[in-house]
């Protein structure tokens, strides 16, 4: 593999509308346009914004029972799940950690996977190794491209009507300026919104209807991470990683009833285990009091100095208008309302446990 | 007055021992949208290379360095309600210590302004 950073299809117009690129997990993506990522970020939860993330693995996977064969690897139920419709899973391992999480979408006569970019070189392995009798095939000659934001609907509608009717978690493949793209109606960012896979020759033009609407701006990487922060979405390698169970990471919601009764995948003795008595610590939302913001690895202590954990993602929440941030804590202080301090370059500053998401999700039910 | 410029993007504007010290626009958009400022209180000294502040943006806290030896004699106060100031006006209202300079030998390490031009070049 070349040490050079990937482009997408859209890199000349990332630097066309004055993009700043930089690497990330291998591909030279924009971190924000002029706008800048509080005003990307705030267009987002008014109005729409594109962002390129063709940089995540898209994947499909062909063959007999594959939701079945597929099971063996997730914890999620995806054996009943309906053509055309989508949900989040993850790849748990023999400790049941998390290996990465994933979008898996019944298309049909195939399943439609969209994995994360820095884990592509160990999920494709991982499900062609342990997917028996299923065809493999990661999708290169693809962009994928999100349209986000309650304004969505009405950028993505005027080029594809199809998409207006849509609901939260549905998939369809559809006609967008005379070529066949797969549309999903959901995201990142706790907004409204799609997904869209587009063939590589044609996601320049497409990107660029998009954009033609008055209310769609491009956004980037900094502004994807502040909305998916907000909205008390994981990012995997932050919040999720291979030593969090699924419990401890409150994504109970993606194990379905009958995963949980009857296992059957990587981990399940310990993840059945961690619904039955519990877990000793929990990832909650963490709002600092003050005006400083603390990252990804600051201590959080009780009020009596005992620490009790550390936050795994944190920053500034353009819509909330502060600091925001989560992360792990004991489950005995895991209660909104709870008041903490965060160690910032040796200080306490005072913070409080929220339920998250710090913005409520706006998504089409 | 004489403005000089530090190779971690600050600049120091002088008139006789007091130096008045912020950061400069190319930090500003460097940083990006600053939304907070630690700022150290009047009376504190450092020497030159010395932490004396930390300045978040969306995307990252970055440190900010003494330039010379000194105390500092004034804070600017309005930077912590309005941290945004830093990318409106870096190199005027959003100055951000003024300071008492102890080695004035040491401004002769910093650069002026067309060689701090070239610097960022």
């Amino acid at each position: 593999m070349s040490d050079m950073p990937k482009r997408t299809p859209l890199y000349d117009l990332h630097v066309e509308l004055g993009g700043k690129m930089v690497d990330f997990a291998g591909w030279e993506m924009p971190v924000q346009y002029p706008m800048g990522i509080m005003g990307e970020h705030k267009h987002c939860r008014e109005k729409a914004a594109l962002f390129d993330v063709s940089h995540m693995g898209q994947v499909i996977l062909r063959g007999e029972n594959v939701a079945e064969k597929l099971e063996a690897l997730v914890p999620s139920a995806l054996t009943a799940l309906p053509a055309g419709k989508a949900r989040y899973t993850f790849f748990t391992n023999e400790n049941g950690g998390i290996m990465d999480d994933l979008i898996v979408s019944n298309a049909g006569d195939h399943l439609f996977v969209v994995v994360n970019a820095s884990m592509r070189h160990q999920d494709i392995p991982h499900m062609t190794a342990n997917l028996e009798g299923v065809e493999v095939t990661e999708i290169f000659d693809r962009a994928l491209v999100a349209v986000q934001g309650p304004k969505a609907v009405d950028v993505v509608g005027a080029l594809c009507p199809a998409a207006v009717e849509m609901k939260f978690m549905e998939t369809i493949v559809a006609d967008i300026l005379g070529t066949e793209c797969r549309i999903s109606r959901l995201g990142y960012t706790g907004e409204d919104g799609y997904e869209i896979s587009i063939p590589e020759d044609k996601a320049d033009e497409i990107s660029r209807a998009f954009l033609g609407h008055d209310d769609c701006e491009p956004a980037g990487l900094g502004a994807r991470d502040s909305l998916r922060l907000e909205a008390g979405l994981c990012l995997y390698g932050n919040d999720i990683d291979n030593d969090t169970s699924p419990v401890e990471a409150s994504l109970n919601w993606a194990i379905q009833k009958r995963r949980r009764e009857d296992g059957g995948f990587p981990g399940d003795t310990r993840i059945l285990k961690d619904f039955a008595d519990g877990t000793g610590r929990k990832l909650v939302g963490i709002k600092p009091l003050g005006r400083a913001p603390a990252r990804g690895g600051v201590e959080v202590q009780s009020e009596d100095g005992t620490t009790i954990g550390s936050i795994t993602s944190g920053g500034f929440g353009p819509t909330v208008g502060g600091p925001v941030a989560m992360g792990y804590v004991t489950t005995a202080n895991a209660v909104p309302g709870e008041k903490v301090n965060l160690i910032v370059r040796g200080k306490a500053q005072p913070a409080e446990i929220i339920k998250l998401p710090f913005v409520q999700q706006n998504y089409k039910r | 007055m004489t403005i000089y410029f530090s190779e971690e993007h600050e600049w120091v504007s002088v008139e006789g021992d007091i130096a008045t010290i912020g950061i400069t626009t190319h930090a500003a958009e460097a940083l990006g949208e600053v939304v907070f400022i630690e700022q150290q209180d009047a009376g504190e000294t450092f020497d030159k290379g010395d932490e004396i502040g930390v300045i978040e943006s969306v995307k990252a806290a970055s440190e900010l360095y003494a330039p010379v030896d000194g105390e500092i004699t004034e804070v600017n106060g309005i930077l912590t309600d309005e941290p945004a100031k830093l990318n409106e006006s870096p190199e005027a209202d959003a100055w951000i210590y003024k300071i008492k300079i102890t080695d004035a030998s040491q401004l002769d390490d910093l650069m002026d302004a067309d060689g701090y031009k070239a610097f960022i070049a």
